[in-house]
């Protein structure tokens, strides 16, 4: 809502108080005003001057040469290239020296050989959005009214010197949008009065009934239709104050008629519709739904096609009118309209909502039906509009009105105890307080023992029940006046969950091997949406996206942390390691919520270690990201219950991914991207893993028991073992750890041969064995059996045989 | 035989001091005290001596080679500390140049601000809740006090997936859920850190995906100026001691009282700058009392109970915090960005 501070004083007294200082107040009270603009834009030296002369321009068909009349016997020739400057007109000069808006200054020039002493401006030239232009003079220059003083300041005329309140209402404050209803809150504020417009409307003898009929058939979405009939009307400009008044709050004068019922929009906040009563078909109104698939053009000559829950205004047969969002082609008010039907009317809130959103048309009347209007008002808007049409457009107000009211008006009774407000606030405030609160915002009142009675006036329908009169008492006493306390409560421990601790660990484990944790988004494409997924259902799309790109929930994180790395890649860092925790949303079928599983995933590529001036560099290969898993199980308890197994999966490469395995549960993979998924992508050798971060830290870890530290030495025995190639070494390794027994208590690889000095299609893996006993010493013979063991058993498992 | 001896001294310490070599040092002992040396040939001579001067003697001698062995000994240690000197002259490195690296990554300064916030509420005895992101229009909505058709619904552009689903626009939707499973009963203290979705063109001020904190208490005794207190405590703990906070007056549809909690700017102290739009404040989150309807129905007698809450835009504050400009930079994921945020 825009409130031009000039206005707002026409209905409470803001002497003392500048437009800024007002901007503060209200915004510390409640309304958030978000910016203060001063119309005036810098201009300087525009005067009304009279065009006594106008000729073609000697030299230039576009132009015109005119002699202008500045007041105080100053006439000067002033070259102008609007189409629309005529002799006689009465038109803003920018004279020599003036200043217009971006601190352009007029200075005096020849234009094609004729000498100009100055600008003939159009409103644009002064500051004024071209929106907001009427359309008679969007292409040229403004023409006040004849009867303007010539010599005259052009702002004031033009209401330019004012300032304009930008008001941000939230959606409970639908009072705020109108003149009136701001006024009453900048009363309160200021501890003043409210001044109402008188209304008084001189009618003929001839009675509205005659004229037209109202039904309704639809009460429930329309309980109030106030009708007003008002002949004879001069269509016209409207006078300039109200024209400006309009540009001010955002709204384009058309004519004296459309521009009252807009103007009584502002000031009251109650929409209300012109109709051209000839145009109408007849001289009847009813109300009904639109049936499903009726089509009608509203004013914007747009073709509508209705639907059933949508109301309409209609002659008896057709429609006329959207009902509270836009009127019809059909019965516009026009140059030649002679006689004029107005509508005031209370239409459901929800009901305009719907149809505005369903046909994208939201007017400051939808904007208004939809939030909520004053019943009270509706009446008193028709005949302030019949009175402003009597004056304004030589109207005669037929007398009476034609309604259907099946509205029951009841203002709001809230009652509270100065308690419960004191509780609520954690103030001390008095019973006088409270109501001199609710004096200032006009509030009928009275006190009851220790309670107070407010009856809510209907302008302010958001205010229902206690906690809304407390809010009204809390802004009216200042925040900033509270205390400030904390909660007493019984004791809470404050701890995280095991799981979100779990999570934390495993993010500085990440962190700490070197990865930069990431976070990418959750919406995706469907091409993305399942690859590289753990377990893929069906997807989960947006009912209406904003892109393709951002259309589905994805499965995995993977394709957006290798978004990731092709951006980093694409700007000369080619050695990327990255992780992100985060959902994946798996289908529980159509309009189920998902089965949201949390995720770890990292991806890796480029050099993990260099060290450049000592030659060291180590190239991101399968066993460096692996390595960062069992480091990862490792800190989680989970090395030895971790197992790993090749696997071929989408996009994965096929001999150099493997899944991973938790005891008996496949809880993800690691491996390089698919070279073909690489190009898709654009990288380089890339290395990713994901895992199920829930299944993982749902494993039951033990707490950790000491054991003793050995105090006997152990005792290690290599082998280098000759195996099928195709025999996978962790396998082996299992197989050792099973047959070496009790005193085995360690095993690792410390090589692996596959070079021409094997056998064909053999391969040899070379094992420590550390072998230990933390009771006594070991003997040879202790040592030799349980070595024996070993090598018997992965002669049976693999026909392994010691490498000579 | 006692000038024999006593040459034999200054013979051999001669050498020992003219040697430059543990090797000539060795040879130097050997010649002179080893069993074939003239010490002790002098000393198979004694036979001939009388028994008076044989234990004079026998002392002189041993005095002689106690001097040799001490002034070998002298020299040997030296000769040792000359050689570590020249060893590690010769080991010296140049300790400017950079070592090797060892690579830590960062964490994502989102994440930084809510572990951050988490840590200050555990503290206070609140726990950490969270909920599903994609939720049902009750628990975004209808459980907050925002049926179907109101008109503050606008406020948040949703993503539908379909009439009954959607990605949540708020982490008020765990609020609902939490308190649903409390049953009625108090005290509740909560915050639920979360990803959110609204329907808005990524541009530097906005994205369609961003992190939020809510905060919820509900007990019986709950008052208004315990939220006050609460954000002050907040304020201070993330932007320093001197900030103070206000509090203005607002509209969401599941709290009444409603506010905006403003801090006064950290760049220019409260008196105005670019930071701050001049007014000396900078909003950052959004507040009020639990409405009593919200309260109903999830099961809490609100003529018993009374709650708070607040809702934290993260990005907002890792931006004030750390002068960020584009809210796009912290999903871009570039390195260059996210390497600054090494010491977070």
């Amino acid at each position: 809502m825009f409130v031009s501070y000039r206005w707002l004083q026409e209905y409470v007294d803001l002497s003392g108080v500048t437009a800024e200082e007002l901007a503060d107040k209200i915004t510390k009270s409640g309304i958030e005003v978000e910016g203060v603009e001063n119309l005036n834009k810098g201009i300087s030296g525009v005067v009304i001057g009279h065009v006594v002369e106008r000729e073609q321009h000697p030299n230039a068909d576009k132009l015109s040469r005119c002699q202008v009349d500045l007041g105080g016997g100053e006439i000067v020739q002033i070259v102008c290239g609007a189409p629309n400057v005529a002799q006689g007109q009465k038109v803003a000069v920018a004279k020599v020296g003036a200043v217009l808006p971006g601190n352009f200054k007029i200075k005096r020039a020849k234009l094609r050989g004729e000498e100009s002493n100055g600008m003939i401006c159009s409103l644009q030239e002064l500051g004024i959005e071209s929106k907001l232009v009427a359309k008679d003079y969007q292409e040229g220059i403004f023409v006040f009214p004849s009867d303007a003083e010539v010599g005259a300041d052009a702002l004031d005329a033009l209401n330019l010197n004012d300032e304009v309140l930008e008001l941000g209402l939230t959606p409970n404050r639908s009072d705020c949008l109108s003149m009136l209803g701001v006024a009453h809150e900048v009363a309160a504020i200021l501890r003043r009065e409210v001044k109402y417009p008188s209304v008084n409307v001189q009618t003929s003898d001839e009675q509205a009934a005659d004229y037209i009929s109202v039904k309704v058939e639809a009460k429930e979405d329309n309980p109030l239709y106030v009708a007003r009939v008002v002949k004879n009307v001069k269509i016209a400009p409207s006078p300039l104050w109200m024209q400006t008044r309009l540009m001010a709050a955002g709204i384009r004068p058309h004519n004296n008629v459309v521009d009252i019922t807009n103007y009584i929009l502002l000031e009251y906040g109650q929409p209300l519709h012109a109709f051209d009563y000839d145009r109408l078909g007849s001289k009847e109104i009813v109300v009904r739904h639109a049936s499903e698939g009726e089509k009608f053009v509203t004013l914007d000559d747009q073709e509508r096609v209705l639907k059933g829950n949508q109301l309409v205004i209609t002659n008896g047969s057709e429609p006329v009118a959207l009902a509270g969002v836009m009127g019809g082609a059909n019965s516009e008010v026009k140059d030649d309209t002679v006689n004029v039907l107005i509508e005031s009317a209370y239409f459901k809130g929800l009901t305009v909502r719907q149809a505005s959103k369903d046909h994208g048309l939201r007017s400051e009347a939808s904007a208004r039906f939809e939030k909520g209007i004053d019943p009270n008002r509706t009446r008193v808007a028709a005949d302030r509009a019949a009175e402003l049409m009597a004056e304004y457009a030589s109207g005669e107000v037929v007398s009476g009105t034609v309604e259907v009211d099946t509205l029951t008006v009841e203002p709001a009774v809230v009652a509270v105890s100065l308690g419960r407000i004191n509780d609520v606030l954690g103030t001390e405030l008095l019973m006088e307080e409270v109501q001199d609160i609710m004096n200032r915002l006009q509030f009928e009142n009275k006190v009851e023992d220790e309670t107070i009675v407010v009856t809510v006036p209907t302008r302010r329908g958001d205010i229902t029940i206690e906690e809304d009169i407390v809010e009204e008492v809390a802004r009216m006493y200042g925040y900033d006046n509270l205390p400030t306390t904390l909660p007493v409560t019984v004791a809470t421990p404050g701890k995280l969950t095991e799981y979100q601790l779990g999570r934390r660990k495993v993010r500085r484990f990440l962190e700490g091997a070197g990865l930069a944790q990431t976070t990418t988004y959750s919406l995706t494409s469907a091409g993305k949406a399942t690859q590289f997924a753990l377990n893929a259902t069906s997807t989960i799309g947006l009912a209406m996206p904003m892109s393709e790109d951002r259309s589905i929930l994805r499965q995995s994180l993977v394709p957006h942390l290798l978004e990731a790395v092709k951006h980093n890649n694409a700007r000369q860092s080619d050695s990327i390691a990255l992780y992100e925790t985060g959902s994946v949303f798996l289908s529980k079928g159509e309009g189920e919520l998902p089965d949201e599983q949390e995720r770890v995933a990292g991806a890796i590529t480029g050099l993990w270690h260099a060290h450049g001036w000592q030659g060291e560099k180590k190239v991101v290969d399968f066993y460096v990201i692996k390595g960062v898993l069992e480091g990862l199980f490792a800190q989680l308890g989970l090395e030895k219950r971790i197992s790993y197994a090749p696997v071929k999966k989408d996009g994965m490469h096929p001999g150099r991914t493997a899944a991973v395995w938790l005891d008996e549960k496949e809880i993800g993979y690691v491996g390089q991207v698919h070279p073909v998924a690489q190009k898709q992508y654009g990288l380089r050798e890339t290395y990713v893993f994901e895992l199920h971060l829930q299944e993982l830290l749902a494993a039951d870890v033990e707490e950790v028991r000491y054991s003793a530290i050995p105090r006997f030495p152990s005792i290690t025995r290599d082998i280098a073992l000759v195996v099928d190639k195709n025999v996978l070494g962790g396998e082996v390794q299992r197989v050792i750890y099973a047959a070496g027994g009790e005193l085995l208590k360690d095993v690792t690889v410390f090589d692996l041969y596959e070079g021409e000095r094997m056998e064909e299609g053999k391969k040899s893996v070379a094992f420590s064995l550390r072998y230990l006993d933390p009771e006594r010493t070991l003997t040879d013979e202790e040592v030799a059996k349980a070595h024996g063991a070993v090598l018997e058993a992965v002669e049976k498992e693999f026909g392994a045989t010691l490498r000579s | 035989m006692k000038e024999r001896l006593q040459e034999l001294q200054q013979e051999a310490i001669a050498k020992v001091e003219t040697a430059s070599a543990l090797k000539e040092l060795n040879d130097v002992r050997v010649a002179y005290l080893g069993k074939k040396g003239p010490i002790t040939e002098v000393l198979r001579g004694m036979g001939k001596l009388s028994a008076e001067e044989r234990p004079v003697m026998g002392a002189l001698a041993n005095e002689v080679r106690e001097a040799i062995a001490s002034k070998i000994e002298e020299k040997q240690t030296a000769l040792e500390a000359a050689e570590v000197e020249r060893k590690l002259a010769s080991e010296t490195i140049d300790v400017t140049l950079p070592g090797r690296p060892v690579k830590a990554g960062t964490h994502h300064p989102l994440t930084s601000v809510v572990e951050e916030v988490e840590d200050l509420f555990l503290g206070m005895g609140y726990e950490v809740a969270e909920g599903p992101e994609v939720e049902q229009d009750y628990y975004n909505f209808e459980a907050l006090n925002l049926p179907k058709g109101h008109p503050a619904r606008d406020m948040q552009d949703t993503f539908y997936i379909t009439e009954e689903t959607l990605l949540r626009t708020h982490t008020s939707t765990v609020q609902a859920r939490v308190m649903n499973k409390n049953e009625g009963k108090g005290p509740v203290k909560i915050i639920c850190p979360g990803k959110v979705y609204r329907r808005d063109d990524d541009d530097a001020t906005h994205s369609h995906q961003f992190m939020q904190i809510e905060g919820l208490v509900v007990d019986e005794n709950i008052r208004m100026s315990d939220l006050k207190g609460t954000l002050e405590v907040f304020v201070k703990k993330m932007f320093g001691a001197d900030r103070e906070i206000r509090l203005r007056p607002s509209f969401f549809p599941f709290t009444e009282p409603s506010v905006e909690v403003d801090v006064s700017c950290a760049k220019c102290g409260g008196k105005g700058c670019n930071v701050c739009k001049q007014t000396g404040w900078i909003e950052i989150l959004g507040a009020g009392m639990v409405h009593p309807n919200v309260l109903e129905m999830a099961g809490y007698d609100s003529t018993k109970y009374r709650g708070f809450a607040f809702g934290i835009g993260v990005e907002r504050i890792a931006m004030l915090k750390h002068g960020v400009d584009d809210i796009r930079h912290f999903y871009t994921n570039d390195v260059r960005f996210l390497d600054q945020f090494k010491q977070v």
